[in-house]
């Protein structure tokens, strides 16, 4: 240890020095002072936005002109309007069937993985791949791919013979343009599924599987009464975090669809652009945002209950 | 002979069940490249062959996008914002991290919880409040906006993720420093953050990931030309109108992730190693 090497100068230059580090040595004081950064970042860029949104919400703020007060209206005003309302249940579908598929897909994945490999490097890192790419340009590409004229996927599915030429007009026609984000989202969102429950399953001890094939579990029992309980705090961990960042998801609809076609795609991070940016009113768009928020709170109130739970 | 055939049947067949998941993670990279470097006649042809290049492979669609947009100026952006949020969040970051994991002090635990909600907020939830502080602050439409907005989801990250390293790092050794007349923070200097090197590695390969693939903020508080970065200007700079030059998109696309797949190639260790730590910690 480099111990040995550290200067010993008890005796300071100054007594304002030696005060100086004596208080710092002081827990009361260090910590404060060195959280006080992170704290001023949090109330001004964090709390402070948060409360204007609140604010925003509940006025009539449009860019560029003073706003007043208008109490619920905007809220009231978006349940009036189709977008709003189909904005609303395309974000419980998207979620809830991006996350269940990356569940199965997730563990799927991740006991093929724990597996003997060949190359088991590369492959986790091929695995991992989707998920470090910058997602606004990896959904270019899949973009690319779900071209009307062009689409390789649509070129794939005619030259196996699953479709039937020209096949589907993917971000064209409403299910089939929720299908699409659907998918792009799981593609980006496995790597973190996998690889997280991975890590659960390494952890499980070899000695359960043992005692269970001792009392003549097959492969499927093992899974069942030993993997999956043993998984249950990852599972739950992974989905709450993969639902906070799939319900507020912007860049794959924005960049896949824009939201439509005729707003069968829209999420309300999108939605709340569009209204709140490129229309200017940015009251009815924070109304939009708020939306996230009592989900999200759910959620977070979930999470530090199971990291409160851990802990004891 | 089969006993010892069996597991090599047993690998092969876990091998094939493993393609269909590589081909889906790969696939739309290995399309990105190959459309990238077609000539034009090529990818336009409706009769083409769109999984390989029959006609001479070409850089023309990386030269246009070098030479005939903006794309070095985006790059030049998105390599600014990134590092400088990236420092100074993982400063911040690290100093939080440490007094929290490490000192008693007033509330320590509910800052603590509060540091973590912050991290479960999400970007689509704050960026129309935020667009206004940005215009108060005097920096509408610049990339100085997104240096000081990047640090709101950086530095919480950060913290989260070194504070389960440092409560790693037995607390005897920085005792042990403390009794030999260093102060606390030569202890933490010299003890506590050497051995925590691998824990700040990975907060900083994860702040430059988050930052370098920021789509919303930077798309919402800059839009000139010259204040964009590399994914904002991509996918918008870009596309004009009806008329897509996918060649030079697809370029884009491929140029505007190499940072990150260098540093992933290098890396990969800490970034399976963060990626199950931010989360399950």
């Amino acid at each position: 240890m480099a111990i040995g090497t550290l200067p010993v100068t008890a005796t300071a230059r100054g007594s304002l020095r030696t005060r100086v580090r004596e208080l710092l040595d002081r827990e009361a004081i260090l910590g404060p002072l060195f959280i006080t950064p992170a704290l001023i970042l949090i109330l001004l860029l964090v709390a402070y936005p948060f409360c204007m949104a609140l604010y925003f919400a509940l006025s009539n703020a449009f860019i560029g002109r003073p706003s007043t007060f208008i109490g619920i209206r905007n809220f009231v005003r978006l349940w009036d309007s189709d977008a709003f309302r189909q904005t609303f249940q395309n974000s419980f579908v998207f979620t809830a069937s991006a996350v269940a598929i990356k569940v199965v897909l997730g563990i799927s994945l991740a006991l093929l993985l724990n597996q003997q490999l060949w190359f088991k490097r590369v492959i986790r890192g091929a695995v991992l791949l989707p998920w470090v790419i910058p997602t606004a340009l990896s959904t270019l590409g899949w973009w690319w791919m779900f071209n009307s004229l062009y689409s390789v996927v649509n070129w794939t599915g005619i030259s196996l013979g699953l479709m039937s030429p020209p096949g589907p007009n993917w971000l064209g026609q409403r299910y089939y343009a929720m299908t699409a984000v659907v998918l792009v989202n799981v593609w980006r969102g496995l790597p973190f599924f996998a690889i997280t429950i991975l890590a659960g399953l390494v952890s499980i001890p070899q000695e359960l599987y043992e005692a269970a094939e001792a009392d003549g579990a097959g492969a499927l029992a093992r899974f069942w009464y030993v993997t999956l309980p043993m998984l249950k705090g990852v599972l739950a961990i992974v989905v709450l975090f993969s639902t906070i960042f799939t319900f507020s998801d912007f860049n794959i609809v924005y960049i896949l669809t824009h939201g439509g076609p005729i707003n069968a795609t829209h999420l309300f991070a999108t939605l709340a652009r569009q209204v709140g940016i490129d229309s200017g009113r940015i009251g009815e768009g924070a109304a939009i945002s708020l939306y996230l928020f009592p989900l999200l709170a759910l959620i977070v109130f979930a999470q530090l209950r199971y990291v409160r739970n851990q802990a004891n | 002979m089969p006993v010892a055939r069996r597991p090599f049947a047993r690998k092969l067949r876990i091998h094939a069940l493993l393609l269909p998941f590589l081909i889906f993670a790969l696939f739309p990279f290995y399309h990105m490249t190959l459309t990238s470097l077609k000539q034009d006649r090529e990818l336009y042809d409706r009769h083409g062959v769109p999984l390989i290049i029959r006609q001479a492979p070409t850089l023309e669609h990386y030269a246009k996008l070098l030479w005939d947009t903006e794309f070095l100026t985006w790059t030049k952006n998105s390599l600014l914002v990134t590092f400088i949020a990236t420092g100074v969040s993982l400063v911040i970051g690290t100093i939080a991290a440490y007094a929290l994991a490490r000192l008693k002090f007033f509330a320590v635990a509910s800052i603590g919880t509060g540091i973590f909600v912050t991290y479960l907020v999400p970007t689509s939830l704050l960026f129309l409040p935020l667009a206004q502080v940005v215009n108060w602050i005097g920096l509408a439409d610049s990339k100085w906006a997104l240096v000081v907005t990047y640090p709101t989801f950086l530095v919480p990250f950060c913290t989260w993720l070194l504070m389960g390293y440092f409560r790693t790092v037995p607390k005897e050794v920085e005792e042990c420093a403390m009794v030999d007349g260093a102060t606390r923070i030569q202890a933490l200097w010299r003890i506590v953050l050497p051995i925590a090197v691998p824990g700040l590695v990975c907060a900083a390969l994860f702040a430059f990931t988050l930052s370098w693939n920021e789509f919303i903020y930077a798309l919402t508080f800059t839009s000139s030309s010259d204040q964009i970065t590399a994914s904002v200007g991509v996918t918008s700079e870009l596309i004009r109108g009806d008329i897509y030059f996918w060649g030079s998109l697809m370029a884009g696309a491929v140029l505007g992730s190499v940072p990150i797949v260098v540093l992933y190639v290098f890396f990969l260790d800490y970034y399976v190693s963060g990626l199950t730590a931010g989360a399950v910690k």
